[in-house]
């Protein structure tokens, strides 16, 4: 069975159960019955039509919860009458409502991420509670408080696109590599918002997000080591996917809209383009990252450029740049070890580098930097 | 979204401000406590942030490794190590300042005479998966 197929139908049979008259709140809940019922029917054979087997479902499941609901009984009967109206068919922009609400600025970002991945993603609850490693009763309990936060949340203007590209980029970047493929499920879901919102930040972080899952079969060994992009098999990046990542950063950045997710998707494309670290175009990158930090004041921005300037200029330089940081930003250390050592300062950097391993925030990180340490004091003591 | 580990100790934190033992409490002071300990959880159920809680008996055994063929060597309870974890809490939340928060208000769960204990939680950072984009 096909479940990115099912996903993929999830925000029009939510649309559509809208369209009849259906609140949010009780529409997402017949949504998901229905989406999990499909998951178990659909299992042997799949319907002549996967959308309209959904819609009837999802509208039976509302219904009956509605005549559940005495105080709803009569309005909710009178909207059952006429299931088929012309009205019903929801439009694209019935579609970018619905990821402005799940991302709507009154949510955390954890209950942004949740909700969205459920009404717009069409996973079941069980998936999102797997792939975020939390027990399937808490996720219930905030996509439940999560949904009574927006329910009554009303879109008069514009949503606000940039919570909706932040949660997409989190579902992205923090995406737990479980049965669920969450880098996988963020790509399909900003490609179905770049349908609906022509917008170059949305076409940006489609091709940033491109460009590094095109890398993903390099980026740790088959023990589950990280590679450092310096030293990632090249071979092995997704050539199709570069090329598509890049196709799109092209026609977004001749808009002459420039914004964070195309700046950091320029980055990407850089690397993307040198066969090896050694062809990578350094000083272009550290001219985007200078666009960059004019578009962004996160620290990491900084950090980055520093290794950047280290690369096209020398590590001197790149010391010279850190230098004007706060070492108390996360991955100081590891990036103050990586300079020491291009800088030949192996003593300092195998005790940089310790230091940073005892601050990583993951357990990849923390092994890398823990076997570079190692890798240097072997050779000092050797 | 990051996941914390509240730590509770027996031993190896610094003194509560309402520092009695459980078993000098009345039975009504335990029973408010443990009534406080399961209404936190339920909350944080409620909140979505709830991953786990597990208590642990106070006494344990260390075992190691005797060379091959041999069985594994066991000892203990080493009554004098410093450090005994009594349970923990795991959490999951959107920053380290709710983190905080939630500790703090589990320390501030009852004790001896009602009052809260004031006791000393280590808040500890769950290392998580490594984010895609780094650079």
């Amino acid at each position: 069975m096909d479940e990115a197929l099912i996903r993929s139908l999830i925000p029009d049979v939510l649309g559509i159960l809208r369209r009849r008259g259906a609140d949010f709140m009780a529409a997402e809940d017949a949504v998901q019955e229905a989406l999990i019922e499909a998951i178990r029917a659909w299992s042997t054979e799949l319907p002549q039509d996967p959308k309209g087997w959904l819609v009837t479902v999802a509208w039976r499941k509302f219904v009956d919860s509605a005549r559940a609901d005495t105080a709803r009984h009569r309005r909710e009967e009178r909207l059952a009458d006429d299931p088929n109206s012309p009205s019903a068919t929801p439009t694209a922009d019935d579609t970018l409502q619905l990821y402005f609400r799940c991302a709507h600025p009154s949510l955390t970002p954890s209950s942004a991420v949740a909700l969205t991945l459920r009404a717009v993603g069409g996973l079941t609850t069980r998936q999102i509670a797997e792939a975020y490693l939390v027990p399937e009763a808490t996720m219930a309990q905030r996509i439940s408080r999560a949904k009574r936060t927006v329910a009554g949340a009303r879109f008069d203007q514009t949503g606000d696109l940039a919570t909706v590209l932040r949660v997409l980029y989190l579902v992205f970047n923090e995406g737990y590599s479980g049965d669920i493929d969450l880098a996988a499920e963020a790509i399909r879901l900003t490609r179905q918002l770049a349908d609906v919102a022509d917008h170059p930040e949305v076409a940006g972080l489609l091709a940033l997000m491109l460009l590094h899952h095109a890398r993903r079969a390099s980026r740790m060994t088959s023990t589950g080591s990280l590679v450092p992009l310096a030293e990632q098999d090249r071979t092995k990046w997704d050539t199709s996917s570069i090329a598509e990542g890049v196709a799109i950063l092209q026609s977004a950045l001749r808009r002459d809209r420039l914004g964070e997710f195309q700046a950091q998707a320029a980055i990407a494309a850089l690397h993307a383009d040198a066969r090896t670290t050694a062809e990578t175009d350094w000083p272009q990158i550290v001219e985007w990252y200078d666009e960059l930090a004019q578009l962004s004041d996160s620290p990491i921005v900084q950090l980055n450029r520093a290794v950047a300037v280290g690369e096209a200029t020398g590590p001197e330089a790149g010391l010279d740049a850190l230098g004007a940081l706060n070492e108390t930003l996360p991955r100081y250390a590891a990036v103050a070890a990586y300079l020491h050592e291009r800088a030949g300062q192996l003593t300092t950097a195998a005790r940089l580098y310790a230091e940073a391993a005892g601050k990583a925030t993951n357990i990849a990180e923390r092994n890398h930097l823990t076997r570079q340490a190692a890798r240097l004091n072997t050779d000092l003591l050797g | 979204m990051a996941k914390y580990l509240m730590l509770k100790h027996y031993r190896g934190a610094p003194a509560a401000v309402n520092d009695v033992p459980m078993d000098q409490w009345t039975p009504n002071e335990v029973s408010a406590h443990m009534r406080y300990m399961s209404d936190f959880a339920t909350r944080l159920q409620e909140t979505g942030e709830f991953v786990d809680s597990q208590a642990l008996a106070a006494e344990g055994t260390f075992v190691r490794y005797d060379g091959a063929g041999n069985p594994p060597v066991t000892d203990g309870p080493f009554l004098e190590t410093k450090d005994l974890i009594a349970g923990w809490m795991v959490i999951d939340v959107d920053s380290y300042e709710r983190a905080i928060e939630l500790a703090g208000e589990l320390s501030a769960a009852p004790g001896a005479g009602g009052k809260p204990i004031h006791e000393w939680l280590e808040v500890r950072p769950l290392l998580a998966v490594p984010p895609t984009i780094t650079e």
